[in-house]
């Protein structure tokens, strides 16, 4: 199952400035690893160290999220689009 | 025939349009969709905007334009020049004001007939519920995560819709939160991001427009909620992608556990959003990682004295073409891949703009054990503030 993975803003620096990445995969939890070996920056950003999809990051299927669907096991058909939303909160952060 | 054109406040709300207010808003009253009614439900509308930059400036403007009858104005910060590139609402002559101060200059030589409140506050846990309660409609317009979320949690404990816009580079969102059937911003994102994952506007760049759309697209979905109309963004994140030209929808759900608007809230009042954002205590920007610094007078000192000193900028090529210090570019991430091309015997200066980038770059290169190495405290903005203002600063 050919899948597209859209990247966002955020997170282009470390997937070599890509907006997107295409991938063969089964379900989003495939795909999201084919992300994660291509782009191993990326990892540490998606991923806690237990290896958890971090919170403030949401993981759509077409335009469901995947925590209402079947999470990383949710199988994937050809030409689905796999969505990264981090949050974002625009203007001056403090930091 | 002489109807008020102030609304009254607290009391009873407006029944009427004087005939200056029908003909200032003839273009509304024409429509079915609008009409007498719904330009009479403008008037006695309340909305509170939270910011008033770059997503507050078409917000301002358009519901001030639109007759909203009372919009409070929420922002501590003074107008930067910076602002001019995206807050419309701001002029010149505005630089150094306070930005409630301008917008309602602004807004009311737009609209005089409108009230205006200002609120020229940080908005916190102890006054949030105080500030809100007056209004039916907040429209987050904000630039921080903390803030978001306190402007979530404060709308959702008083029961009023929060419409929520953000902006980073070229992407936007869109949504309408906080409504009695529909998600809240916790249910999209329980946990904020680690402080410094997300780059802000002045580290990341935005292009001046693309808050003027978000914001113009907020400010329509607080009129379709004030009038009833149309269909709104409720359980809909609009996505917008300013250079491919496309809006995409996500559906949000209301997540039946999440702890503030879930069927169990285990939240039920406003907390310390900082320490939740893990940004506590910091007012001025610092490095985030201590690390040894030389300052830039002390740096032009040394260069004048004849050391060698091998400056290594660590921004990105286009930043080097605003101004530079004659150092050897490799940004920051292209760091770890291109170590060799720096001698850990020569004695190294690290900067980029403001002396975080360079911080974090002098902090990896002593764990890979360079010895010799020196953070620009302040960066080139300090370098062209304290040593030579021929360098433009950006």
């Amino acid at each position: 199952m050919s899948v597209k993975v859209m990247i966002p803003t955020p997170l282009r620096a470390y997937a070599g400035k890509r907006d997107s990445a295409e991938f063969s995969a089964a379900t989003v939890g495939e795909a999201l690893s084919g992300l994660t070996s291509q782009f191993r920056e990326l990892r540490k950003h998606l991923y806690t160290e237990d290896g958890k999809l971090r919170a403030f990051v949401n993981v759509y299927l077409n335009d469901e999220d995947i925590r209402y669907l079947a999470k990383e096991n949710t199988p994937t058909k050809d030409g689905d689009t796999i969505s990264i939303i981090p949050s974002i909160a625009g203007g001056s952060f403090a930091r | 025939m002489a109807a008020t054109t102030q609304p009254q406040t607290g009391a009873k709300p407006a029944t009427s349009l004087s005939n200056e207010e029908i003909l200032r808003y003839s273009r509304h009253l024409i429509m079915p969709e609008v009409g007498m009614e719904g330009q009479l439900k403008l008037k006695n509308a309340k909305v509170l905007l939270i910011g008033t930059g770059g997503l507050g400036a078409p917000l301002g403007l358009y519901l001030a334009a639109a007759g909203v009858g009372r919009l409070g104005l929420v922002d501590f910060d003074v107008v930067d020049f910076t602002n001019l590139q995206r807050q419309v609402t701001f002029g010149s002559d505005d630089v150094g004001k306070p930005k409630t101060e301008a917008a309602r200059a602004r807004l009311s030589n737009l609209n005089p007939d409108i009230q205006i409140d200002t609120f020229e506050t940080k908005l916190t846990s102890d006054n949030a519920l105080e500030v809100f309660k007056d209004f039916d409609v907040i429209v987050d317009g904000t630039d921080n995560f903390p803030t978001r979320y306190l402007v979530n949690d404060a709308s959702v404990l008083l029961g009023k819709p929060n419409v929520y816009g953000s902006i980073f580079r070229f992407e936007g969102q869109a949504t309408v939160f906080g409504m009695p059937e529909g998600p809240c911003y916790r249910c999209l994102y329980p946990e904020p991001p680690p402080p410094g994952l997300v780059p802000s506007c002045a580290e990341g760049g935005v292009l001046g427009v693309l808050p003027g759309i978000v914001g113009s697209i907020q400010a329509m979905e607080t009129i379709k909620l004030i009038l009833g109309a149309g269909e709104n963004l409720v359980g809909r994140l609009l996505l917008f992608d300013a250079l491919g030209m496309k809006f995409r929808e996500l559906k949000l759900r209301k997540n039946p556990n999440c702890p503030m608007c879930g069927e169990h809230r285990t939240i039920h009042k406003l907390i310390d959003y900082y320490e939740f954002c893990g940004v506590r205590g910091e007012e001025a920007p610092g490095p985030d990682v201590q690390v040894p610094e030389i300052t830039p007078r002390e740096l032009k000192a040394r260069l004048d004295r004849g050391d060698d000193l091998f400056i290594l900028d660590v921004r990105e090529p286009h930043e080097f073409q605003i101004c530079n210090l004659n150092g050897h570019l490799i940004p920051l991430g292209e760091l770890p891949r291109r170590v060799h091309e720096l001698d850990s015997s020569r004695e190294i200066v690290a900067h980029c703009r403001s002396g975080k980038r360079s911080a974090e770059a002098v902090d990896f290169l002593r764990k890979a054990g360079f010895r010799k190495i020196l953070n620009l405290r302040g960066g080139i903005l300090a370098w062209s503030d304290d040593v030579d203002s021929r360098v433009p600063k950006y």
